[in-house]
């Protein structure tokens, strides 16, 4: 991929996680989501410059941009309080029900890959609304038919939640998450794939429109924004990454 | 009374099989304690980490002081996986009690409160359920009906961290790392290291002791300068990003770890 395309890429998923987030008032961004974090200043600024409610985002891990003074369990209290709006989860493993795995492949506890663990998400999901998982990798191995392990459960009818996902966006497409029937729906294909492309590299079941519409590039002034304000904001918490997104 | 001591008598203090918590790398890691406790030759400890761990946890699993540990995550963050917690993994070398952050924190908090459980929202549907049989799904007893999860107390014998102060008196200055407070309030003893001791009195105004743990929780201090390295330390100094990597390439093979492991104990003696 040219420097070119690769900003051209990032530019796209920030201009969707912007627009995922639309309407939030609050939204908890982890110490390594550089895109993630975008996305929230991209909308934080859109709101400023039309006069919309402010944004606060929480970068995790960071002293200068976050809002909390009690301890590493403030984070988990505010989304029980029901003040985060928004969070992203990854996955190495991301299933068709929405259930996702940082735990690991093969069988527990001596698994074949081993990854870090589940962090917050078992709790997390189950507390903020809008949940949207973000994966960079759109492959089978990520996007499976079933977990190995369920690090957090997408649905549980047997609780009361308010939390859960609310898309899935990857280098190739964006879904969105419908919680009655517990399952994807594409919504539309970035730039450069086709329809076919996501239902080869895909390998869980999701529902689709007729017609699949292309995700829309960023215009003029956003694109604008983002390589302005945008990456000056974002080289305060991720310098390496917004090198990357200088011009090429 | 606060025991003002030297590194090695600080972990002299600990005992083999003991559980021990400490903090995530950005909450004040004692890594100086961390070499010393390897240099001890300590084994079998349970380590309880709030919420997760990086190369401390790493490190004490590789050199095998830990053989049992309680976490979220481990992960060296931005250097990558934990090499040495994967291979522990894969070779069934450590009993591993997978949690989610929260959980822990609930634990912590049930000890300080002195109740044997705490009930937490969430985690339903979650596997974590069925390999932590000590959690527990209840009918909420009061208010709605409904389900919820109860995790129990942790009691860990030993809280250790680093900070960067404390007075002469064994207040110690945490800042709004809250979780240090909340780990020294659940244990049965916490042991500090910090970069120096000062003479003013830090409970002397509402201002400073509110960031401040008393010296009632503190049972040791030792001074460490630069203590945390190569993890960072609040006000003080950064991660030292290009010792992370090193250890994250190195420590993908024993041997490399074993390198890594007799050149980091032996910049710790001089140090020292």
């Amino acid at each position: 991929m040219t420097m070119q395309d690769d900003r051209a890429r990032k530019e796209l998923l920030i201009t969707v996680i912007a627009g995922l987030l639309d309407g939030i008032r609050h939204v908890a961004v982890g110490a390594s989501s550089p895109i993630p974090a975008a996305g929230a200043m991209l909308l934080r600024a859109r709101n400023e410059q039309q006069g919309k409610p402010p944004v606060r985002i929480s970068i995790l891990g960071s002293s200068r941009h976050n809002f909390f003074t009690n301890g590493g369990v403030e984070l988990f209290d505010c989304a029980a309080q029901g003040r985060v709006d928004a969070f992203f989860l990854g996955g190495g493993q991301i299933d068709g029900a929405g259930n996702i795995n940082l735990v690991g492949t093969g069988d527990y506890p001596r698994m074949d890959v081993r990854w870090p663990g589940s962090f917050g998400s078992a709790y997390l999901y189950h507390l903020v609304p809008r949940v949207i998982l973000f994966r960079e990798e759109h492959s089978p191995r990520v996007l499976v038919p079933k977990v190995d392990f369920v690090s957090a459960a997408a649905t549980t009818p047997e609780v009361k939640r308010r939390g859960g996902p609310h898309a899935l966006l990857t280098n190739l497409a964006l879904f969105d998450f419908d919680r009655e029937r517990g399952g994807f729906r594409l919504r539309s294909v970035h730039p450069g794939y086709s329809a076919e492309d996501v239902r080869d590299r895909t390998g869980f079941d999701y529902a689709m429109p007729e017609i699949v519409p292309p995700t829309p590039a960023p215009d003029r002034t956003t694109a604008e924004l983002i390589r302005g304000q945008i990456r000056n904001e974002l080289a305060e918490c991720y310098p390496e990454f917004a090198r990357t997104m200088a011009a090429a | 009374m606060t025991e003002m001591v030297g590194l090695q008598a600080l972990v002299a203090s600990i005992e083999p099989g003991q559980s021990v918590t400490i903090p995530v790398d950005r909450a004040g890691v004692s890594m100086a304690a961390t070499a010393a406790m390897i240099e001890a030759g300590l084994t079998g400890l349970h380590l309880v980490c709030v919420p997760i761990s990086g190369l401390q946890a790493d490190l004490l699993i590789g050199a095998g002081v830990a053989s049992s540990v309680e976490t979220s995550a481990v992960s060296l963050g931005e250097a990558g996986g934990a090499p040495r917690f994967a291979a522990a993994i894969r070779a069934g070398s450590i009993r591993l009690r997978d949690a989610t952050c929260p959980a822990i924190h609930a634990g912590l908090l049930a000890a300080q409160k002195g109740v044997p459980f705490m009930p937490i929202a969430g985690i339903v549907g979650s596997d974590l359920l069925e390999v932590r049989p000590d959690w527990k799904v209840i009918d909420s007893p009061v208010g709605e009906p409904g389900k919820v999860v109860v995790v129990p107390a942790i009691t860990p014998d030993i809280a250790l961290f680093h900070a960067p102060e404390a007075d002469r008196f064994g207040n110690v200055r945490i800042g709004r790392y809250r979780e240090l407070a909340t780990m020294a309030y659940a244990a049965r003893r916490t042991l500090v290291t910090v970069e120096r001791i000062v003479e003013r009195d830090l409970m002397a105004t509402e201002d400073s002791a509110a960031g401040v743990l008393p010296a009632l929780y503190v049972d040791a201090i030792a001074v460490a300068e630069n203590g945390a390295w190569p993890l960072p330390l609040w006000d003080e100094y950064e991660t030292d990003g290009a010792e992370l990597a090193r250890y994250a390439a190195m420590a993908r093979t024993d041997e490399g770890f074993r390198a890594y492991l007799s050149a980091f104990l032996s910049r710790g003696k001089q140090v020292a």
